[in-house]
């Protein structure tokens, strides 16, 4: 006779007998007799259709009748069978999809190692997009649309007509309204079972630990070095994963900081890769420099991709590497990055322990140091009305002048020291530019080298005369 | 009603916390009074064996099933259950957990949160394959 070893759970169904002996055959015959003497254990045994059930394994001597012949699998004299139950379990699913949520979510949930459990986790996860433009434009899209949770989005700015050419989030009914609004409106309407949280502010020292504190991961898409630095050291020091990315005219990089491995450990972050921010002017803005309207599009939609990857666990993210696109030859690389021991933030000898001045940090306070004369585009309006003497230079490039100009002497910014001659001393000249920036350094750069004490900057540049002044005239 | 010694209950969390964040799990040893009651003398901790999301699930080996078998034999011990971890969640039964539980088997789950126990229940099936909880007595008291 053979032995079959009874498991404990089902004991109380064999007169809590351990041992019983059964006669030879296959472990079919075996499951047959065993139901026929003990009748409530089928039940626990076999399915509906008389099959053994997915959860019971069964064992002759130490082998998966799985791995042998199944329920063929012969039983002999002196065999051992033993029942196993499967023992498993687990939390509950942190909320379990409605029907309509499965319906919307089925091209995630039928992909082979992402399925339910990655999808579940983008439902759990709540992402902070920082910036609602050029590259949170299509972070926001995509991260609503593949299913996060919870979504905040912090952004200070009004959409402008000349945010349209890339921010696909926006519309023209959407000019002149907070770029946050406008984008939950439109986040909404795309996704209905997710939450949407707005901050309508600058990020800054005072409010950014509280803002990021809440969110999982975080996205960064601004488009200026000291909130950068501001989003990164507040990552850090909050131990958030931040996936990075920036653009600019034709350029794009993507990268994952601060990310944790399997064992903890994090990742380099963008300290690591950039210790000090770079001179102010010298790497210039979108809004100064330009960018190809799809570019965003492209690396907003890498920063997507790698945010899901970082919440899902799903591939290899760009931790440790760092992406680097160039539209005009349409050729892309990618560099290992490595953490360094002297980082600041969590090196050997950390020195940031909080959140400092970030406008300071890049030198934007600098220019404080020498005040700037400043003239409103109204002033500029009135003196020109009045017949006042001054004289009037842009020093903006040629095809931009080309655009649009105020009648004044064009004097782009690389050549103004070349050509300081043509700057009057003994009366006012106001200089300008789009937006304000350029102008101030062509003036500093005048009042140094040259001791010019009668430059003015226009506040706000041309955009400015044309908003206050002449709203007729193109606005780029 | 199931009794936990205080040193047993201390290599519940030991297991419990260590595991943390994933799933722990091991199986339960006793034996049950005439009135039902069941004393837990000793533990034996297993490996989570499953595969991919340990947080959220846990499965035990057959070979370690059989070794519980064995090691309950092997003492003159009843088999009385097995526990598992609820890493950030309550200690209540999931639908996993129905799923796959056995009748007669005592549920022990612990809550951890944060790295912290939380609470301890414990939970049987009852007829209708629902759990029904399992009073846990304090060892100080009975």
């Amino acid at each position: 006779m053979a032995t079959v070893i009874i498991p404990t759970p089902l004991r109380k169904f064999t007169n809590n007998t351990a041992r019983l002996q059964v006669s030879a055959g296959t472990v079919h015959d075996t499951v047959q007799e065993l139901t026929l003497n003990f009748p409530d254990l089928k039940k626990h045994l076999l399915d509906e259709g008389g099959n053994i059930r997915t959860y019971v394994n069964i064992f002759v001597g130490n082998d998966d009748i799985r791995d042998l012949q199944r329920e063929h699998t012969a039983v002999k004299e002196d065999t051992v069978i033993s029942i196993v139950p499967a023992i498993a379990g687990g939390s509950p699913s942190p909320t379990p999809f409605t029907k309509e949520e499965l319906a919307r979510y089925n091209r995630h949930i039928i992909i082979p190692g992402f399925g339910m459990e990655a999808q579940q986790k983008l439902k759990a996860a709540k992402v902070l997009v920082i910036g609602s433009g050029g590259l949170g434009s299509p972070v926001l899209l995509y991260l609503a649309a593949a299913g996060i949770g919870t979504i905040g989005i912090v952004d200070f700015d009004v959409v402008d007509d000349s945010n349209l050419q890339r921010q696909v989030l926006f519309g023209v009914n959407e000019i002149g309204k907070p770029k946050v609004e406008a984008a939950r409106r439109r986040l909404e309407s795309l996704n209905p079972y997710i939450n949407i949280r707005i901050y309508n502010t600058h990020l800054n020292s005072q409010n950014a630990l509280d803002i990021i504190r809440d969110y999982d991961v975080i996205a960064d898409g601004t488009d200026n070095f000291p909130t950068r630095y501001l989003v990164n050291d507040a990552s850090v020091l909050l131990g958030k994963p931040n996936v990075y990315a920036s653009i600019f005219q034709f350029e794009g990089q993507v990268s994952v900081f601060n990310y944790r491995d399997a064992e903890g450990n994090p990742g380099p972050n963008y300290r690591d890769l950039y210790p000090t921010p770079p001179p102010p002017g010298l790497v210039p803005s979108c809004a100064e420099g330009g960018v190809l309207g799809v570019l965003p599009g492209i690396i907003g939609s890498l920063q997507a991709l790698e945010v899901i990857k970082v919440i899902t666990g799903v591939g290899e993210t760009l931790s440790g590497r760092f992406y680097i696109f160039d539209a005009l030859n349409f050729e892309s690389k990618t560099f290992n990055i490595k953490r360094r021991i002297v980082n600041p933030l969590n090196g050997n000898n950390p020195t940031i322990t909080g959140l400092i001045d970030y406008e300071q940090f890049c030198g934007m306070r600098a220019v404080e140091e020498s005040p700037l004369k400043e003239i409103t585009a109204k002033e500029l309006y009135a003196m020109q009305v009045n017949g006042e003497k001054f004289q009037l230079i842009d020093v903006r490039e040629p095809h931009e002048y080309d655009i649009v100009n105020i009648g004044a002497e064009l004097i782009p910014l690389a050549t103004v020291a070349a050509n300081a001659d043509r700057i009057d001393t003994d009366k006012k000249v106001v200089v300008h530019c789009k937006m304000g920036g350029r102008s101030a350094k062509a003036i500093h750069e005048l009042e140094e080298k040259f001791g010019f004490k009668n430059l003015y900057n226009l506040k706000g540049g041309i955009l400015a005369y044309i908003d206050e002044v002449q709203p007729e005239l193109t606005k780029y | 009603m199931i009794i936990i010694e205080p040193h047993i209950g201390q290599l519940l969390t030991e297991d419990a916390v260590n595991t943390f964040p994933d799933e722990c799990c091991g199986f339960l040893f006793g034996r049950e009074e005439t009135d039902g009651t069941r004393i837990i003398i000793d533990i034996l901790v297993v490996d989570n064996s499953k595969e991919g999301d340990k947080t959220r699930r846990f499965e035990i080996s057959p070979a370690d099933y059989m070794v519980a078998e064995q090691h309950a034999l092997d003492h003159d011990w009843a088999l009385l259950g097995v526990y598992h971890s609820h890493p950030n969640h309550p200690a209540i039964p999931s639908e996993h957990d129905r799923k796959a539980a056995q009748p007669y088997f005592s549920y022990l789950i612990v809550s951890v949160l944060n790295n912290e126990i939380i609470t301890m229940r414990s939970w049987l099936l009852n007829e209708e394959q629902q759990f029904e909880e399992e009073k846990i007595l304090d060892y100080q008291f009975s």
